[in-house]
């Protein structure tokens, strides 16, 4: 379970976050909207541990540990995962050696056995056939030369793999045409479980017509201005985010 | 790839001690006194048994070494070297071993500590080595095996008693006594190497590997290698190198020899990881090194990989003189320099023929306060028609204290010929980092696995079995280089 607690945070003299409380407890996927530079991408840095945020208050446990204190590799290990916004290149690192140094990575971070090649290689291909990607997604260059969508596609091939208790997942939406999104969507719903939680950071309701979230939340001006079901992504839609910062 | 697992387990058992080589063997040595004159070269001559025309050899090489003065184009800065503080001969006391069973054990152990197996059955399938400590070779395995098919692989000293007809020939025939400070002091006072003759027609049924270990204090080390492929021969070789952690710097200035005739390819890789000194810049190996390669014949081919990690200084220009007409020379090289390592290297690639293609690949990474330059010429010259080179510099900056340096000498005299040159500059992103650690990778397996990308254009130019090796030492040798 993630609690955050009061979460406030700059850069450099900037306040970004300006406390923000929120529980997504565990099996539950909830979706943060908001409009651009509400502070969603900060949130998600801030959670996933990058460097060059200062936290001026409040405070983030996940499984009641204290989650601001650990390294970015700790969280992973504890079960955090970031599908980033803008996914990163890795020029000459193989796909499919990346994605198996993370997976062996965090399974000796939880005295995990470590897997074989031969297991992972099944399981892997299993994933990228799931999510249509091409069959040499595997043997390409970390995100180098990928399109846009493929990128994306990306982020949710490791998430499959990585299997975390915790997903964060910044915009995997955007960018994407109708039938990328539906086979993004099915790689969360596949990993919908009692064990797994999301937060699912986006633009649209596009999105949530095919992950039906727990809970909708409205990131504005680095705070959460309101929170409810479903049906609160459909009244965004309909208005827009115009006024929320005052609600 | 397994390769940053089994770093990280190499990082783990480091835990901060660094250069894993770095161990001091305890063996009884016959050490010749101090200093350098014309007694001790006929002395290291006499302790060889060699004929005399070796020795005049060797003597008019000191002579013209005497004239010369060290070079300073290159971009390094060390101490004076003291030439006449160094010891010119090490070598393990007692007789020659005639066979691995004469060889020391403390010595077998070693190599074993190295990970390098002496005994053939144990060895690397496929895989010869000769082993060289301090200044003599002390085994060379699966001779016989290459014997059958005529492959001469033996010691330098081996050699030019039982083939002398063969190093009289092509000794100083790629690069003459007097072709630099160094080389002329290595041609001067050589102790041993390795020799390599594959007849006309024969491809080398294994790869040949020679281990150099440097163990002696203030004990120069000055190794001669030759390698000759006789029409339509082919062979791979690799060097590999270590010596022990010590607070001093010792001296390395080898000369290899390469000669292809028509139709003929050596491939040559060297991981060289000489003991690079420690974080503060303390000791360390000067290592300044002479290969070269003459692609004598028709179509005959050289290829230059090394991945250079250890060293305080490197000082090294792996070059090919195409002479035969639609001769290639191939330049591939990884050179690592963190803390306060040096390294100026680089290739030539002489053009002499028409048709001639050559190709340069070098990938420099620097961390640390370390110095990293690429400096490399190429020629062309008038005969050369239509002769090709394409050349791709990449430098890779982890921090913000090191410098990275790109040298390019272009001369073309032949209208015809197409010469292409790419350089690109770069850092480790903090974003590529953060990626990383946010699948769970440590900082140090991050930068490992980021290098190691970077590097693989020239990684999987080695020899398979070494290629794992190289990638470890890759992430090794930039320990402590981020955070
Ligand atoms: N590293 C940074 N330096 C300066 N300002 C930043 C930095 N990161 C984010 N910001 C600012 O913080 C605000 C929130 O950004 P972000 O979290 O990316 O918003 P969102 O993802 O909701 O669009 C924006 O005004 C943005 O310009
Ligand atoms: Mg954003």
């Amino acid at each position: 379970m993630l609690e955050i607690k009061g979460l406030r945070a700059s850069v450099g003299a900037k306040e970004i976050l300006t406390g923000i409380d929120l529980t997504v407890p565990d099996g539950e996927i909830h979706a943060v909207m908001g409009p651009n530079g509400a502070g969603k991408s900060t949130l998600s840095y801030i959670l996933s541990g990058r460097d060059g945020y200062e936290v001026t208050g409040g405070a983030v446990s996940f499984d009641g540990a204290d989650l601001l204190v650990m390294a970015p590799e700790a969280r992973a290990a504890a079960g955090i995962f970031l599908a980033f916004q803008y996914p990163i290149e890795l020029p000459g690192v193989g796909n499919a050696n990346f994605i198996r140094t993370a997976v062996n990575a965090v399974r000796r971070a939880r005295g995990e056995t470590e897997m074989d090649t031969v297991t992972f290689l099944k399981e892997a291909r299993n994933a990228v056939k799931a999510l249509a990607m091409p069959d040499d997604m595997l043997k390409r260059n970390v995100n180098v030369g990928f399109s846009g969508g493929e990128k994306k596609r990306n982020e949710i091939l490791q998430m499959t793999l990585l299997k975390p208790k915790l997903a964060l997942l910044d915009e995997t939406d955007s960018g994407l045409d109708i039938d990328a999104l539906r086979i993004v969507a099915g790689g969360v719903n596949a990993a919908r479980g009692p064990k797994f939680s999301a937060l699912v950071i986006t633009h649209y309701q596009r999105l949530l017509d095919y992950i039906t979230p727990d809970r909708v939340h409205v990131l504005a001006a680095g705070r959460i201005v309101r929170s409810g079901g479903p049906e609160l992504a459909v009244e965004l839609e309909q208005h827009g985010y115009g006024g929320l910062e005052a609600a | 790839m397994v390769a940053v697992t089994e770093t990280l387990q190499t990082i783990n058992q480091l835990a901060g001690t660094g250069y894993k080589f770095g161990f001091e063997t305890d063996i009884e040595m016959d050490v010749a006194p101090k200093g350098l004159n014309e007694k001790i070269i006929r002395l290291i001559s006499e302790k060889k048994r060699e004929p005399d025309w070796l020795l005049e050899w060797r003597l008019k090489s000191y002579r013209a070494w005497l004239s010369m003065e060290e070079p300073a184009w290159a971009r390094i800065v060390h101490p004076k070297i003291e030439y006449q503080e160094l010891h010119y001969y090490a070598a393990p006391k007692g007789p020659a071993p005639k066979s691995l069973a004469d060889v020391d054990p403390e010595l077998l152990n070693m190599y074993d500590k190295l990970g390098i197996p002496l005994n053939e059955r144990a060895a690397l399938a496929g895989v010869a080595i000769d082993a060289v400590f301090d200044s003599v070779s002390v085994a060379t395995t699966f001779r016989e095996s290459l014997a059958k098919v005529g492959v001469i692989f033996c010691s330098m000293s081996e050699a030019v008693r039982e083939h002398p007809e063969l190093v009289r020939r092509f000794l100083g025939s790629v690069v003459p006594a007097g072709d630099n400070y160094y080389a002329a002091l290595n041609s001067a006072v050589f102790s041993d190497g390795s020799f390599v003759f594959v007849p006309r027609g024969v491809r080398c049924p294994m790869e040949l590997s020679t281990y150099f270990r440097i163990n002696a204090r203030n004990t120069g080390q000055f190794e001669r290698t030759l390698i000759i492929a006789e029409e339509g021969a082919s062979v791979s070789y690799l060097e590999g190198c270590t010596a022990p952690m010590r607070d001093e710097n010792q001296l390395h200035a080898a000369v290899v020899e390469l000669v292809a005739l028509d139709e003929a390819s050596i491939k040559y890789s060297t991981v060289q990881n000489w003991y690079p000194g420690d974080a503060q810049g303390n000791g360390g190996i000067y290592n300044f090194v002479t290969k070269r390669g003459a692609c004598r014949g028709r179509k005959s081919k050289i290829s230059w990989t090394q991945v250079e990690t250890g060293s305080a200084i490197t000082w090294k220009y792996p070059s090919c003189i195409l002479q035969g007409e639609g001769a290639v020379g191939e330049f591939y090289s990884v050179a690592v320099t963190n803390h306060f390592q040096q390294a100026d290297t680089g290739t030539k690639m002489i053009h002499l023929a028409p048709n001639t293609t050559s190709t340069i690949l070098s990938k420099g990474i620097s961390a640390g306060r370390s110095s990293n330059t690429y400096r490399g010429l190429v020629r062309i010259m008038p005969r050369a028609a239509n002769a090709r080179n394409f050349t791709q510099c990449d430098s890779l900056l982890i921090g913000n204290h090191c410098g990275a340096h790109t040298v390019p000498y272009i001369e073309s005299r032949n209208q015809s010929s197409k010469i292409e040159h790419e350089a690109t500059t770069s850092k480790i992103s903090d974003d590529q980092l953060f990626y990383c650690r946010s699948r769970g990778l440590s900082e140090e397996d991050s930068v490992g696995l980021i290098v190691n990308g970077f590097c693989r254009d020239v990684l999987k130019e080695l020899p398979m079995e070494f290629a794992v090796e190289a990638q470890k030492l890759l992430a090794v040798s930039l320990e402590g280089s981020v955070g």
